[in-house]
């Protein structure tokens, strides 16, 4: 069968496509575990980050964890993803949106006994939206926040 | 069917009908704009995490969602220029790359400004981030591409090709905060599920994100118009129109 020169130039595109998404694919696939910004508390305690280097380390900000010294900046929560949690210190100042059951990221080196400490603090918020009346009125009726 | 597509592939009769929407397009974006950024910034209500930061998001949004739209359109047209040779499809091309370089850079800028206060920071190197300021670099190529040969269609071509290339980046920024942990959240709309966010946010978000695609037609078609009236400007159509609108006799 013979093509023409269309039908030629648009087979040439699309396998162009095909291999250029293939190429850019196969490279995102070995390197998926860069391309993650943190750790889980799981992945901490299962050895997989290195240590004595910085790393960032994401999660849940656990309930009734969160430890301010009385006076200063010196402030201690523990970070869980549900299957482990990891102790953070950290001294500074915090992002407006940190608080108890919030997602963090934060940033620094693995403390030799087991905690973390921490550099920076930085707030994850989620996808979703709502006016500050309608969380109030979900927050008295016990529903999510 | 067809025959109305080839039809308005021709630069004359594009030109004559996009010249006749054209007011439309205008007249409908600067209304909706003005009534969005009115609700979104004014009368819709604050998050009650971030409070009124959560504005940014009437801007963030539809500069994000063109940034990505532009760039399929460019691919497609890309496309239709490689391997039908169609030339409106690159003057098409050549309009449209600077607004989604735009859109590209305020959607990054936007969200910058939006990280400071709600995360602590204006920039990490996170999937979402770091795909979307490839995506900038890609505009910036396509549109340099265009103007380093001598011959403009050796330009229009390689240019087609970077953007159909660079197309693959588009379901990467997608879907990126799906594939890997990033700092930025996951999407808040999804065809599959009601959106996480109160109609009183959304409504005002939808008209914002109509006004933006209303204003990039509108421009697509006056900036394709113009661009039509310069490289066709020996053709007898334009002569007789020229002509025709200034009142002499075409030589």
């Amino acid at each position: 069968m013979r093509m023409t020169p269309r039908s030629q130039r648009l087979a040439l595109v699309l396998a162009g496509l095909v291999l250029a998404a293939s190429a850019v694919g196969l490279t995102l696939y070995a390197l998926r575990s860069n391309i993650d910004l943190f750790f889980t508390p799981g992945q901490i305690a299962a050895g997989e980050a290195p240590s004595q280097r910085r790393i960032r380390v994401g999660g849940l900000v656990e309930a009734g964890s969160v430890v301010r010294e009385p006076q200063g900046l010196a402030v201690a929560f523990s970070v869980t993803d549900r299957a482990a949690s990891l102790r953070v210190h950290y001294r500074g100042i915090l992002p407006d949106l940190f608080r108890e059951g919030q997602g963090v990221v934060v940033i620094g080196e693995l403390a030799g006994d087991g905690g973390f400490d921490a550099a920076r603090v930085l707030a994850r918020h989620d996808e979703t939206y709502m006016p500050p009346e309608v969380a109030a009125a979900l927050a008295e009726t016990g529903g999510p926040p | 069917m067809w025959r109305a597509i080839h039809r308005l592939g021709s630069p004359a009769i594009f030109y004559a009908v996009a010249g006749r929407l054209q007011p439309w397009c205008w007249a409908l974006a600067i209304a909706l704009l003005l009534a969005g950024s009115l609700w979104g910034l004014v009368w819709a209500p604050a998050d009650y995490q971030q409070g009124d930061s959560v504005r940014i998001l009437y801007v963030h949004v539809p500069t994000a969602l063109l940034a990505q739209s532009v760039f399929v359109l460019l691919a497609a047209a890309g496309g239709v220029f490689l391997v039908w040779r169609i030339k409106l499809a690159d003057m098409l091309a050549a309009a449209i790359a600077p607004f989604g370089a735009l859109m590209t850079l305020l959607a990054l800028v936007s969200g910058a400004l939006w990280g400071l206060p709600t995360w602590g920071t204006w920039w990490v190197w996170d999937a979402r981030l770091t795909s979307m300021l490839i995506q900038l670099f890609l505009y910036l190529g396509v549109i340099a591409l265009r103007g380093a040969y001598t011959a403009a269609e050796s330009g229009a071509r390689a240019s087609a090709l970077l953007a159909l290339v660079g197309v693959v980046n588009v379901p990467i920024i997608k879907f990126s905060v799906d594939w890997w942990q990033t700092l930025h959240q996951a999407a808040t709309f999804s065809l599959v599920r009601p959106p996480s966010m109160p109609a009183s946010m959304w409504l005002p978000l939808l008209v914002m994100v109509a006004g933006f695609y209303a204003f990039f037609v509108a421009l697509a078609l006056t900036r394709t118009r113009s661009e039509i009236l310069r490289r066709e400007s020996r053709t007898r159509w334009v002569r007789e129109r020229v002509a025709r609108t200034t009142g002499k006799a075409a030589r």
